[in-house]
């Protein structure tokens, strides 16, 4: 076991699936020097070479459409957008190419390609950089959706979403690029896509959450604990497809369900878990998530944008009064 | 222009046949649209035949191919079965797509025929992907994208024309010039020059040809291709033309001058072909054959399709991914 970071963890998990497959490449802006915005990149290049590690024009069009392109055509690429606020420049060469050319052509091609899109608040970079729009892709059929939370996670996952033969909009997100976390490296296997982890077991309510939040949701569930309460965490990890399985069994023992993302609420992905729940085992369901305004830049306007675990403490109590 | 053609009528009189097949192919889709057997769109590439056959006739079975969502005439010059396209206009099971698809979405990936496409320019970007895969796995294909006149003022054509120059990129671009983006003369919305010169703006090679001479596009696509192939880097070919219907099937083309349509005729590519063949040893009675023989056979896919299962509904559930894949109605997950 070692223990590093988020953002080497991924470095990790890409550099071994680069190494195993030489099908596998990266198109992305500042993949070389700079190594990806937090490393996740550093000195692959030296190893690999350019072709493999591509640096790209600012054309997230094309990075987008062309890993479309190199996956029609017998590669793996990974393309890497900095940020999901900058992938929507690139919605329809992800939405309208690389989700529907296998449906719309009749089996006849795969695309088996990673778009990376960085999500989430880092802190002080405002409206278009720190957005979480990971609910717009659940929406789109032919995508898989994915969130990981932790260093082990964001090696783990991303190699499966490297050998996986859908396309995967791979979502890291930014407030986590320096959490450490153990990692497992003899290990080489995957984490498979669509299952969740119970972060903290409980009896009294389930919470589920997924990337930063989880952090925030177990620490609400750690001041909960000190009052009698206990909540069960649970991270979805993959919001598409989702593991209904773990979330059902979870919420069919604790009887209520709260979902907390740091997505805006209206039109979140936290609605469809919450309406699926409430439908299938007829529990109290709710929600917590953004307001709907873009993120903020001056540091009390962002926390005052931020679900804290205070409102999810409140929250619970409230359910359970 | 010189052409390998001109001592070899043999082959010119096959790539007529192609035309002829095209073009008989665009007829029956039309007439089945008016008819309501074909749904839909149905965008026709009468009087651009000679563009499809004199380009694809210069490729290998394994280059690339893209296309747009004037397309059925690019699949079939680069091999796609004509039949089976048939079918895939009709919906029909045996369809290249089994139904799913329809008229803007076929592709045979066994012919290198990597999708037509339903959104103006987005073969541009998928054209350079291919590319640098083919780069990346040591493979001499090259990928030829087809774009309209109307798709240069997208973004993504921009950007791919520097991507593929970046890289050096084996792409050879085909625009298809018929000089009006759906109903919009295309002069009257693109500032400067156009097509040629933009693509000279990248340091990418462009020659402005009449895209409706068989021979012209045979020998401008064979010294292109060629040059691709040996490491030339990216090219782009402007072909002139003129689609003789409107937009799409049920366009009259009302907002042309009077009488452009008929004056474009004497111009139109299948016409041209014939007379060069009549000038070099083919009869009309041979050609006549031919153009009854490819009338048949085109009437023969249309009974085909009309004759052909529906897909069953479930089919609508097969093929969305692996992974998170949507449940068949009926049938346990």
């Amino acid at each position: 076991m070692s223990e590093m970071t988020y953002a080497q963890a991924a470095r990790l998990g890409l550099q071994e699936e680069m190494r195993r497959d030489p099908t596998v490449w990266a198109l992305g802006e500042d993949l070389g020097y700079e190594g990806g915005m937090a490393g996740q990149y550093s000195d692959l290049q030296a190893e690999f070479g350019d072709n493999r590690i591509v640096d790209t024009p600012i054309s997230e069009s094309t990075i987008m459409g062309a890993a479309v392109g190199a996956a029609l055509a017998g590669t793996r690429p990974i393309a890497e957008l900095r940020f999901s606020d900058f992938a929507m420049c690139a919605v329809d060469e992800l939405v309208n190419q690389a989700a529907k050319a296998r449906y719309m052509f009749g089996g006849q091609a795969r695309v088996p390609m990673v778009a990376r899109m960085p999500i989430g608040i880092r802190g002080g970079i405002a409206a278009q950089h720190s957005q979480s729009p990971e609910a717009w892709y659940t929406h789109v059929p032919g995508l898989v959706v994915v969130t990981p939370g932790t260093p082990a996670e964001n090696r783990g996952l991303l190699k499966a979403a490297i050998r996986c033969d859908d396309p995967v909009v791979y979502m890291e997100h930014k407030g986590l690029w320096g959490m450490t976390g153990e990692v497992d490296e003899s290990d080489q296997s995957e984490i498979p896509l669509g299952t969740a982890r119970t972060v903290r077991d409980g009896r009294d309510i389930t919470i589920v959450s997924w990337a930063a939040q989880v952090g925030v949701a177990s620490e609400a569930a750690e001041v909960l604990a000190g009052e009698g309460v206990v909540a069960e965490v649970v991270d979805l990890r993959t919001l598409w497809p989702w593991d209904r399985e773990t979330v059902m069994a979870s919420v069919a023992k604790t009887g209520k369900l709260l979902v907390v993302h740091e997505a805006v609420r209206v039109g979140g992905f936290g609605g469809e878990v919450a309406a699926e729940v409430a439908e299938e085992l007829g529990v109290p369901v709710a929600r917590l998530g953004g307001e709907r305004i873009p993120i903020p830049f001056s540091i009390p306007l962002e926390e005052a944008y931020k679900i804290k675990a205070d409102r999810i403490v409140a929250r619970v109590k409230e359910m359970l009064a | 222009m010189t052409s390998n053609l001109a001592n070899e009528p043999a082959r010119v009189a096959a790539m007529f046949r192609k035309m002829l097949v095209i073009r008989a192919f665009e007829e029956a889709a039309g007439e089945n649209f008016f008819v309501g057997h074909v749904r839909g769109s149905v965008h026709q590439y009468i009087g651009e035949e000679s563009i499809a056959v004199g380009i694809c006739e210069n490729l290998r079975d394994d280059d690339y191919l893209t296309s747009n969502h004037r397309g059925h005439g690019h699949s079939i010059a680069k091999g796609a079965d004509p039949r089976a396209m048939m079918l895939e206009l009709f919906g029909k099971v045996g369809g290249t797509s089994d139904g799913k698809g329809g008229s803007m979405h076929i592709a045979d990936f066994s012919v290198g025929m990597l999708g037509a496409n339903g959104v103006i320019a987005d073969g541009c970007t998928i054209s350079v992907g291919a590319a640098q895969a083919v780069k990346l796995l040591g493979q001499d294909r090259i990928v030829v994208n087809f774009i309209g006149d109307g798709g240069i003022n997208r973004g993504p054509f921009m950007e791919a024309l520097n991507w593929a120059k970046v890289y050096e990129l084996p792409v050879l671009f085909v625009c298809e010039n018929n000089q009006i983006a759906a109903t919009t003369t295309t002069r009257l919305v693109t500032a400067g020059e156009g097509i040629a010169k933009r693509a000279e703006s990248f340091d990418v090679p462009a020659v402005t040809i009449d895209g409706n001479d068989l021979f012209t596009v045979d020998g401008t696509a064979a010294r292109v291709i060629s040059e691709i192939r040996n490491g030339s880097g990216p090219q782009l070919i402007q072909a002139m033309t003129y689609r003789l219907r409107g937009h799409f099937a049920h366009d009259d083309a009302g907002y042309r001058e009077a009488g452009e349509a008929e004056a474009a005729l004497a111009h139109e590519p299948i016409r041209r072909t014939e007379a060069w063949l009549l000038e070099n040893g083919l009869s009309q009675d041979e050609l006549d054959g031919m153009r009854d023989e490819v009338t048949a056979e085109i009437a023969g896919y249309v009974e085909d399709a009309k004759q052909a299962d529906w897909p069953d509904p479930s089919l609508a559930f097969t093929d969305v991914q692996d992974v998170g894949a949507p449940a068949i109605p009926g049938v346990a997950s």
